[in-house]
């Protein structure tokens, strides 16, 4: 505001740029060293490697079962990401539509498990898991998984259902349709790219989440996330650059679904859907 | 006539309809399998979690807790914990807002926002491993920095890996958060306090932070949850058993390498505990603060 | 009065411009505005008066021409730095302030002792009539209530000008008939200059001491409300101060009058601007198109809208010109009625509005 911007002003301008640049500069540079050490021949004592190669991909593609890995990483996302759609928007509507007693409760109710960070409920979810005989296996790390995903799914899907005009629905039943078939002919057409983006959400997030599916999950059932977490701590004994391969596979699949996602949905709704309605 | 009146017969409404008076009717039930899961697997496991936390193998039902607190090797995990999640939420959240009021003005923040999203897509563990090779003592940044005259930094497995995980990951989240109140509050109140005089470092301190200062309540409080729960990068970019053994590796040895369930538990209710306490102080802090509408009135 | 209006003898605004990229909002608007003087800035939505008023207020720089306050120019300066009160248009108070410290923040940012910041606060909630809500927060107050605050807030720093953008619009009937009453009486008791900007002629009417009507980003005309109720200069200034028959038809001078045609009749009107014999067009309010038993211009009503006082009517001539008109007695559809008009109340344009 106003026509001229003191010498103090524009210091500060820059200097917060700079520290901008700095910060996503750092960011994309660390991106960048997983990916060039990954492609090196041998990467010792200089800016770059000696050559390039991609041997260090079918080495790590065998040495660490990627195919299998991530046949059970989409096995799980997509249990998860479907599953929290079938509980999490039904839910969603009966929240947004109804005005019940006790729906302060069970709103907190859902934000309970978003706002608690994983470890602090995974240690003892996954006892409760192993001892229901679900732990180590992949019903367990699904079940773990979705803990904060139908809640994410609800808060997200609540003010997409309260955009829709209540009279819609009204005219609907009017003419003749119980909530099955109003969900079927109205409403899920109508909230199709809230449930979208809330679903694309939720299965880039799982990708991602590591610390739920390492507790609960058995060799047989672990993401990708899991698999290279292993692999970066046993990194004295397995070679660097096929783990910065694996790794790289891991950013592709995650990035992929991000670019996807954003196609319908804004950056910050990543973040802020979800926390702004924790914030109320 | 009054027998008319007399002659219908008094009926008691049914209770559906007595229900639906209160909006409980067949919709309301479509809450239900959503709520009976989290009861399952989030309400159910924390109570287990507190009550098996009082049933250790041996001793008696504060042994748990008693053992935490005198052995050394446990309770300055709380400490280490905390000398990560104060700096890093602080710095997090308070860079926030120099930034966001930058970026405010720019039109075109999507390519921005979608840059800062992808270390929180990204996930903890890619960006430890990255840090590992970036910060390493052959690194990039070790490289460049030596140019300049600085030789020798030590950035990976220490405190200070494991503070720059934390800000590469947790600068996103604050940052978003602080925009998205930012733009919240109506700009002509801004205007306003500009043709009264107020020039720009008042307007900031009278106007904005007054009213974004129960959105920095929040961001503070899910950001130090946050930070306080690190885990990943404390163990493969930190120093895991010492300078940063965090309370969850506490909690993940006691249950994976000790088996001892109980002691988990209660290590995991003691981290609880703390980020509680916490948030509690800071929530309890909004008193003194404004709560309402960052709107400029009737408009 | 211990709150009156800095001095000053003139606002000068030369050749005022401002383009959004490729939009030219304001094209070089000049005016002088003087101390005490009550100008309404008045026009359709996009006619560049809010931008103007923003430019004046130094909410928005300007891409040409320049503002003096007396000798000194000031459209270098930042808005803290003008010194005039503002009122916006959704009132803009600080949520989180009472009203009290609202009102007191323009002279909190002037370093004011605090003893005089309470007393000149009083003041000013004595002259809006807001004594007793002091300590109330704005969500706590009704519409009209907010809007003195607002009023008060901008004119307790005495400033030389008092910029008001549309404060009205968001009140409803009953609130802003008596508002306006209101405005006017604060404008004369302090004695500052007021701009005060609007869409609404009714309210440009009653206000202003002059009114400025503006277009596309021009001043179209600036004149005293009875100049542009009974002589508008342009014909879209004539059809925004209400004269709703626009009828487009060739001229021909007649002595000082000029003859059109309409609905096949000849009329006689009062030149306005200067016509050539050729296409031209007369503007009429529908008041002064008077129904008569010996009217010259026939017309069959279409519709009639009852408004107590009298009919709204819309009718249609012989050869498919629309006119609208008055009419004391009632009228249905299909009706004929036979109109005429003084020739000094029709007046003659040469060109037809945009």
């Amino acid at each position: 505001m106003g026509p001229e911007k003191s010498i103090s002003e524009r210091l500060w301008a820059i200097a917060i740029w700079a520290l901008v640049i700095f910060f996503v500069v750092n960011v994309i540079a660390t991106i960048a060293a997983v990916a060039v050490d990954s492609f090196g021949n041998r990467w010792f004592n200089s800016w770059l490697p000696a050559g390039f190669t991609t041997r260090w991909y079918s080495s790590a593609w065998d040495e660490f079962q990627l195919h299998d890995v991530l046949i059970v990483t989409f096995e799980i996302v997509g249990a998860v990401v479907l599953l929290s759609g079938l509980l999490g928007v039904p839910a969603a509507y009966a929240l947004a539509r109804r005005n019940f007693p006790g729906k302060q409760v069970v709103i907190l109710l859902f934000l309970l498990p978003m706002m608690i960070p994983p470890i602090t409920f995974g240690i003892p979810l996954a006892t409760v898991l192993y001892q229901a005989h679900l732990g180590g296996n992949m019903s367990g790390v699904i079940l773990a998984n979705l803990v904060p995903t139908v809640p994410f799914v609800v808060l997200v899907m609540i003010p997409f259902i309260e955009q829709i005009d209540p009279r819609i629905e009204a005219a609907a039943r009017v003419f003749g349709a119980r909530t099955g078939r109003l969900f079927v002919h109205v409403l899920v057409p109508l909230l199709a790219p809230g449930i979208l983006s809330a679903l694309l959400l939720v299965l880039v997030r799982t990708i991602a989440m590591f610390e739920l599916t390492f507790f609960t999950a058995g060799p047989d059932s672990q993401t990708l996330v899991v698999t290279l977490y292993y692999a970066v701590g046993s990194a004295g004994v397995r070679s660097n650059q096929s783990i910065d391969a694996m790794a790289v596979v891991y950013m592709l699949t995650t990035l992929i679904w991000l670019l996807i996602a954003l196609r319908f949905v804004d950056p910050t709704q990543i973040v802020t859907r979800a926390k702004r309605e924790a914030a109320h | 006539m009054s027998d008319r009146a007399a002659e219908a017969p008094r009926e008691r409404m049914p209770l559906r309809v007595r229900l639906a008076l209160y909006d409980l009717d067949g919709v309301t039930l479509l809450v239900l399998p959503a709520i009976i899961f989290v009861i399952a697997l989030f309400v159910y496991p924390f109570v287990y979690g507190f009550v098996l936390s009082f049933q250790p193998k041996k001793g008696d039902w504060l042994a748990n807790y008693a053992k935490f607190f005198s052995d050394p090797f446990l309770y300055d995990t709380i400490a280490a914990t905390f000398r990560l999640a104060i700096p890093s939420t602080l710095i997090n959240v308070l860079l926030s807002i120099p930034v966001a009021l930058r970026v405010r003005r720019m039109r075109n923040r999507r390519i921005l926002t979608t840059i800062l999203v992808i270390p929180i897509t990204l996930g903890t563990v890619l960006i430890a491993q990255g840090l590992l090779i970036y910060l390493g003592p052959q690194g990039w940044f070790n490289r460049v920095m030596a140019t300049i005259g600085i030789e020798h930094m030590r950035l990976v497995h220490n405190y200070t890996g494991v503070m720059l995980s934390l800000i590469i990951s947790g600068f996103p989240f604050t940052f978003l958060l602080t925009l998205s109140y930012l733009t919240g509050i109506d700009p002509s109140l801004e205007q306003a306090a500009a043709t009264l005089g107020a020039k720009a470092r008042e307007r900031f301190l009278h106007i904005l932070l007054p009213l974004l200062a129960q959105g920095l309540a929040i961001n503070l409080c899910l950001s130090f949850v946050q930070t306080f729960s690190v885990f990943p990068s404390a163990v493969l970019l930190g120093a895991p058993a010492g300078e940063t053994r965090v309370i969850s590796i506490a909690a993940y040895q006691a249950a994976y390498e000790q088996y001892n369930y109980s002691m988990a538990s209660a290590v995991a209710m003691i981290m609880g505990f703390c980020q509680l306490f916490v948030v509690a102080l800071i929530l309890g802090a909004r008193r003194f603060v404004y709560r309402g509408s960052a709107g400029g009135g009737k408009g | 009065m211990a709150i009156a209006a800095r001095d000053f003898r003139e606002l000068r605004l030369d050749g005022m411009s401002r383009n959004f990229g490729t939009v030219n909002a304001l094209k070089g608007v000049t005016l002088n505005v003087r101390r005490g003087e009550f100008i309404a800035l008045l026009g359709p939505s996009g006619c560049g008066k809010s931008t103007a008023l923003n430019c004046l207020a130094g909410l928005l720089t300007l891409s040409g021409g320049s503002i003096w306050l007396d000798k000194t120019r000031i459209d270098r300066l930042a808005p803290e730095d003008r010194g005039f009160g503002m009122v916006f248009q959704n009132y803009a108070l600080f949520p989180h302030m009472s009203v009290r410290r609202n009102i007191g923040f323009g002279l909190n940012m002037q370093s004011r002792p605090k003893a005089e910041i309470e007393r000149k606060v009083d003041e000013a909630l004595a002259i809006v009539r807001l004594g007793d809500q002091g300590d109330k927060l704005p969500g706590q107050l009704s519409g009209g209530q907010q809007q003195r605050v607002a009023i008060a807030r901008a004119i307790v720093i005495e400033p030389p000008l008092v910029l008001m953008d549309e404060p009205l619009s968001n009140l409803d009937a009953k609130l802003r008939l008596e508002m306006r009453a209101e405005i006017r009486r604060i404008h004369e008791l302090i004695g500052s200059a007021t701009i005060y900007v609007t869409h609404d002629q009714e309210e440009a009417l009653s206000l202003a001491d002059r009114i400025v009507v503006m277009r596309a980003g021009e001043v179209r005309q600036v004149g005293t409300p009875e100049d542009l109720y009974s002589r508008p200069a342009h014909a879209d200034v004539a059809e925004f101060m209400g004269y709703r028959n626009q009828i487009r038809s060739r001229a021909a001078k007649s002595g000082n009058l000029v003859n059109v045609s309409v609905g096949g009749v000849s009329l006689q009107g009062t030149p306005v601007e200067s016509i050539s014999d050729g296409e031209a067009v007369a503007a009429m309010r529908p008041d002064d198109l008077k129904v008569t038993a010996d009217g010259s211009i026939s017309a069959t009503v279409e519709s009639a809208q009852y408004h107590g006082h009298d009919f709204y009517c819309l009718g249609r001539t012989s050869d498919g010109i629309e006119l609208y008109f008055r009419s004391a007695q009632k009228v249905k559809k299909g009706d004929t009625v036979r109109l005429a008009a003084d020739p000094d109340r029709v007046l003659v344009y040469a060109r037809a509005a945009p």
